[in-house]
């Protein structure tokens, strides 16, 4: 479609160094991983696995954009999302490779059962600081796993784990910031920042159980116990900065990884695809 | 005798330097900056445009983010956000383009959430199917393309070089609301009915962003003169009903205007009568939706108070670490 009033205008690049998103679709195409080959169906079922994290996740953040607390945060947020559905597109087809389906087949006409999205991500956004305390932790996680998947067996996984890989490093960065500032800013801010680490906690030890698939995909899969160490080092210099402390109490009982959720799952699905399952058939 | 004192604009008039320096930037198509002497009510007319049009970018974000959530695929889902999020973005270069000529973010704000300031009356008009997104896409972002794209040239530097990256956005923005409403045209019936039923909503309010008739619009005659605006309001919905109609035809929707016509003579498309009834309704708030806008943002401004008290806090007890480490080591040394 031609438009004679854009003659005039230059182009102009946008250089935030870990990648914005233009709407132009030449940008958004590439920001998609699509590998030669077929996934297996057990590396389509890790696939699936992290691509429901960062689907679930961007889900999540996406309906902060426009109700940040500053514009400048609805920007942050928004990049997060997006770095994350780019994340959940590339991993979500591959998924599809195995059984001929599409990332929106994945994405829409999935019941809860069938997806594998951990707990934390599926946790409400709350104030901000439990959307600060989830980012938290799930980009040190993901930093750590997929600077790790960089050198998986799996050509894809691996390509898809070296772009993201860059992304999430600003995500942790981003949180981190957050982190200090509200633990370290007012007394309103400290109390929200340590309530909503205590309300996130229980969430963290399933992030990093070794489900059976696992022994499965040796070299090509990371084992998730693997990662805790690198995890908690990485977080430790922060909480101690922050003069925060390693919540204690109980372990949420997990299963996301086996089909058993949350109950916000449920309400998270039924408003993300209400539309797409209104229309069988439709293209968009 | 009395006399009644009335600014004088006439040629023989006696101007400091100051003001001839920058009538002649004006008349020779240059330049205004920041530091440049300006008369007050150039800078007061400028704040008040840059700054509506900021608010409208902020406001106009709650339409779409709607949709987000329900975007019927990931593909669409993740322009939708990057759209939204450029609206964010130009918001933000619209604001420093404002303080850059004395304003306060914070004085805008708490103008627009007070519900002092305007914001364009577009934005107050709800979004209540999927194919919104095609027309905000293509009718309004298209008709704010056709208002921006001669403020590329604004007489005011900052606000001019906000407009060329803005515009630049837009262009791709009004693409893929033209992409999605053809996906929806070549799409189910039920695809094409909300296509359809969408572009008739929105088709009449799109025309009415340019503003009243050239013989009914106030501020449009000194902002021309003083080139910020570069062609009258009547003008540029003509030029974007040029633009519009043979678009139209591509999609396969009709524009609900039973006159629209071919006119010979002119080569242009005359179009029937505008109720400008309802803008001013809408103008005058009571619009559809501009309770509802105005709510969220003010909800978002409040819940996150909390959040820019604890930043600005931090920070300053940085600068205070930092100054106390810096003391100590002069000490030291």
């Amino acid at each position: 479609m031609s438009n004679h009033f854009e003659a005039d205008v230059p182009a102009s690049g946008h250089e935030d160094e870990h990648g914005h998103v233009a709407v132009d679709v030449t940008t958004l195409d590439a920001e998609l991983i699509e590998g030669p080959s077929l996934a297996t169906p057990d590396v389509a079922e890790y696939a699936l696995w992290l691509g429901d994290d960062s689907l679930i996740l961007a889900q999540q953040l996406g309906a902060w954009i426009s109700r940040a607390p500053e514009l400048e945060e609805d920007v942050a947020l928004g990049n997060v999302a997006l770095d994350l559905i780019g994340h959940a597109r590339s991993l979500l087809h591959y998924a599809g490779t195995a059984t001929n389906r599409t990332e929106d087949d994945l994405a829409y006409w999935r019941t809860e059962p069938d997806f594998r999205s951990l707990h934390i991500v599926e946790q409400p956004n709350g104030d901000f600081a439990h959307t600060i305390a989830r980012q938290f932790i799930v980009s040190h996680y993901l930093f750590e796993l997929y600077s790790r998947l960089r050198a998986s067996a799996d050509e894809t996984i691996a390509a898809i784990a070296a772009k993201a890989v860059k992304e999430v490093d600003y995500h942790r960065d981003h949180s981190t910031q957050w982190v200090l500032r509200l633990a370290q800013g007012t007394d309103e801010s400290r109390h929200r920042m340590i309530t909503a680490l205590s309300d996130l906690w229980p969430y963290v030890e399933e992030i990093f159980r070794d489900d059976p698939l696992i022994d499965r995909l040796e070299g090509i899969a990371v084992r998730p116990s693997s990662l805790l160490p690198a995890f908690d080092a990485a977080i430790a210099p922060v909480l101690a900065e922050a003069e925060l402390e390693v919540p204690r109490g109980f372990v949420a009982s997990g299963g996301g990884r086996t089909g058993k959720h949350s109950e916000h799952l449920a309400f998270l699905l039924a408003e993300m695809q209400v539309l797409t399952r209104a229309h069988p058939g439709a293209s968009w | 005798m009395t006399r009644t004192i009335t600014p004088d604009t006439s040629a023989t008039a006696v101007i400091s330097v100051e003001e001839q320096q920058f009538n002649d930037l004006i008349e020779a198509d240059s330049r205004i900056e920041p530091r440049d002497w300006m008369p007050e009510a150039y800078r007061k007319s400028l704040v008040r445009q840059i700054s509506q049009h900021a608010h409208s970018e902020i406001i106009g974000m709650q339409p779409e983010s709607n949709w987000i959530t329900r975007a019927p695929s990931l593909k669409r889902k993740a322009i939708l956000m990057a759209k939204v999020q450029d609206e964010a973005g130009h918001g933000l270069y619209l604001y420093s383009a404002a303080q850059t000529l004395g304003a306060t973010r914070d004085d805008m704000t708490d103008a627009l959430i007070a519900g002092k300031a305007r914001y364009s009356s577009i934005f107050n008009y709800p979004t209540p199917s999927w194919a919104d997104m095609g027309s905000i896409g293509w009718l309004v972002d298209g008709a704010a393309i056709c208002n921006q794209v001669p403020l590329c040239r604004a007489s005011y530097g900052p606000y001019g070089r906000a407009m060329v990256r803005i515009c630049k956005e837009e262009s791709f923005h009004q693409r893929q609301g033209f992409e999605i409403l053809l996906e929806l045209m070549q799409g189910t019936d039920e695809q094409r009915q909300m296509a359809q039923d969408s572009v008739n909503r929105w088709y009449w309010p799109a025309l009415m962003m340019f503003g009243p008739p050239d013989d009914d619009s106030p501020n449009s005659a000194q902002s021309m003169a003083w080139k910020i605006k570069r062609h009258s309001n009547d003008e540029l919905r003509q030029r974007f009903v040029n633009m519009l109609v043979p678009q139209a035809a591509v999609l396969g929707v009709t524009l609900p205007d039973p006159d629209l016509h071919f006119n010979e003579e002119t080569q242009q498309w005359d179009l029937g009568t505008i109720d400008w009834t309802e803008f001013h309704e809408v103008l005058a708030g009571r619009g559809p939706n501009n309770a509802q806008r105005l709510q969220r943002r003010r909800d978002a401004h409040e819940d996150g108070a909390w959040v820019r008290e604890a930043a600005a806090a931090y920070a300053v007890k940085q600068i205070a670490l930092k100054q106390s480490a810096g003391t100590k080591e002069m000490a030291a040394s």
